[in-house]
């Protein structure tokens, strides 16, 4: 009984725990009680994924009104996979929430601001389990919003300016998919995503069409952080509570990304995206630029906060380029990418969230010693950062094996030469981290740093344990992957 | 004789840009919040009306008339409103605070300030 309503629940559960969470007034009990809901949540994705890939597709009505006309929540493979990404994160992040938490945020607030996470949580998972395009838009807004609260909880007052940054640019975005939408409902009277992309094909050759692909793409491109679109992401992650930083970084953007995906190939089409529209053109310069740029930024950050964010930007131009190649190869590399740089950055800001618990720092000088004092917060950082360079072995390899293979398939060599460039770009920053953390003492009179407690040290290493075993374990993530890219180009079913 | 027609679009492309315009031209945060939700009011303005049907009514089911405008986009639009509101709820909020650890909410001070900390800030 309750499993035929598990789609709903991965939504309603976080949406019902947060007002509970803020009525628990204890700080411990608020972070357990979310905490309980987080696996609960993992569980059920999992259940869900294992359901979609023997049976294929679940179609849940909402309140038993059948689609187009009530909401459906539409799960396949891609969704599925999105939704285990993001609950999974949320499984390791929130236990260790507790003293990084207690130790940035006065604990009056700590009720609030679990509540807030759950519907930070709430609107992510919405985003990925909902067929409709209108709820899409809802379910953004509900994250985003709780995102800027959750950022602007930041510990120094830049948190406040940053979220506010972030509050403009999102809510431009989030605006402009409206507008998109409300073109896309004015030329086919209809909001559920299966039944648009059918009568959208009718009638793509209307200009209102066009208008709404132009303004769904650019509003998706803000919240995904594309370069030049990424101007809030550096200040958000930086100023950010350690925690939120990890959280956001593994989830929000690949949202973002699987957005992006559902928008282009399964509403317009793969025909449409890239035929009647540039969007291969748009896109393939705009992800290598943001590669190229992002990571040559990082190499001069002396906050690695703030280092590991145009890190982000750089790993986010690898999603977009492999969404950019339209086959199946880049889709697999792009969609691989959404789990395996969720991994990695959710595993790097986690140790950036112990080194801050520590030191109380994390510039780049912080870090002096702490090769020696922190072994396996270091350890840990330096794993994510490999994977970040796409060193064999991690899995930020197994993506850009993809990515240069597709690019070999489309002929543009200079392409796979460029995202080999930008590993090396990322090299650079890595290189400087291990540089700082083994090869300086520490400076004189600084006072003993212990290791990480291990409640914080455990959920790190599990992030960059999975971002290991899914480097040489490629069968799951790479298997569901290139179910995913078939489905979207429409190769399977 | 297309601008008559459509001067509904007009209109709200018109207030769309205004809003837009004062989002990134001006520099006082509170000026800024006014012009998004500027830009948010016509995008509504151009859900509902595309929910027009010529001669319709209010869609009350009645033997008398026929003709009803589409209420779907309506109903749409109650829920994006609840959302701006929220939205401008959090960027006021996210003001106050930030005048209360700046002193300011003009965005080139605010810029100054965290490029120069002076004594006292945080």
């Amino acid at each position: 009984m309750i499993a035929s309503h598990l789609p709903v629940l991965q939504v309603a559960l976080p949406l019902i725990a947060a007002p509970l969470c803020v009525l628990l007034r204890r700080p411990t009990l608020a972070w357990a009680f979310a905490t309980l809901v987080s696996w609960a949540l993992l569980a059920m994705s999992i259940l869900l994924l294992v359901r979609v890939m023997a049976d294929g597709v679940i179609s849940y009505h909402l309140g038993g009104w059948a689609p187009p006309f009530g909401i459906e929540y539409r799960l396949d493979a891609l969704n599925c996979f999105v939704l285990l990404v993001i609950s999974a994160i949320a499984a390791v992040v929130t236990p260790y929430m507790r003293q990084s938490v207690a130790s940035e945020i006065a604990a009056p607030r700590h009720n609030l601001f679990y509540g807030v996470y759950l519907l930070a949580l709430t609107g992510l998972l919405g985003i990925a389990a909902t067929g409709d395009a209108f709820n899409i838009y809802v379910f953004m807004e509900i994250s985003s919003l709780a995102s800027y609260v959750l950022i602007g909880l930041g510990p120094s007052r830049r948190a406040r300016a940053a979220a506010f940054q972030y509050l403009i640019m999102g809510t431009i975005g989030a605006t402009f998919l409206l507008i998109g939408i409300g073109l896309l409902y004015m030329m086919t009277g209809t909001l559920n995503l299966a039944d648009l992309s059918q009568r959208v094909a009718e009638v793509q050759d209307m200009r209102p069409i066009y208008a709404a692909f132009a303004f769904i793409t650019v509003g998706v491109l803000i919240k995904l952080a594309l370069f030049p679109l990424h101007i809030w992401l550096p200040n958000a992650y930086t100023h950010a509570p350690s925690a939120v930083s990890a959280f956001l970084a593994a989830s929000a953007t690949k949202v973002g990304a699987y957005v992006l995906l559902r928008f282009v190939f399964t509403l317009f089409g793969l025909e449409f995206s890239f035929e009647r529209m540039p969007l291969m053109e748009i896109l393939m310069p705009l992800s290598l630029i943001a590669i190229l740029v992002g990571s040559g930024v990082a190499i001069f950050q002396h906050d690695l906060k703030r280092l590991f964010a145009y890190s982000s930007i750089g790993q986010i131009g690898y999603l977009g380029l492999g969404i950019s190649f339209a086959s199946t190869s880049g889709l697999t590399g792009a969609i691989v990418h959404i789990f395996n740089h969720a991994m990695m950055k959710g595993g790097i800001f986690l140790a950036l969230g112990c080194m801050m618990y520590r030191t109380g720092s994390v510039e780049l000088s912080a870090l002096h010693g702490l090769g020696r004092r922190m072994p396996f917060t270091m350890a840990a950082l330096i794993i994510g950062g490999l994977g970040l360079v796409g060193v064999p072995l991690t899995s930020g390899f197994v993506s850009k094996w993809y990515l240069v293979q597709a690019a070999l398939e489309a002929d543009l060599w200079p392409v796979a030469v460029l995202i080999l460039l930008g590993s090396l770009v990322a090299l650079v920053y890595v290189g400087r981290v291990i540089e700082a953390a083994y090869f300086h003492p520490p400076a004189a009179g600084a006072p003993p740093i212990r290791e990480t407690p291990l409640q914080m040290l455990i959920p790190t290493w599990i992030l960059l344990a999975a971002s290991l075993y899914f480097g040489v374990h490629t069968d799951i993530t790479v298997g569901v992957a290139e179910r995913g890219a078939e489905m979207l180009l429409g190769i399977a079913q | 004789m297309d601008i008559l027609t459509h001067f509904n679009y007009w209109a709200a492309i018109a207030l769309a840009t205004i809003g837009l315009y004062a989002v990134v031209a001006r520099h006082n945060l509170i000026k800024k919040l006014i012009g998004l939700s500027l830009f948010q009011t016509a995008v509504f303005l151009l859900f509902i009306t595309i929910g027009k049907v010529t001669g319709g009514t209010a869609p009350i089911l009645d033997a008398a008339y026929s003709v009803y405008s589409n209420p779907l986009p309506h109903v749409l639009i109650l829920t994006a409103i609840v959302v701006s509101v929220a939205t401008l709820a959090v960027g006021l909020a996210l003001a106050i605070a930030i005048k209360r650890d700046y002193g300011t909410v003009e965005e080139d001070e605010i810029h100054d300030a965290d490029n120069d900390p002076g004594p006292g800030s945080a």
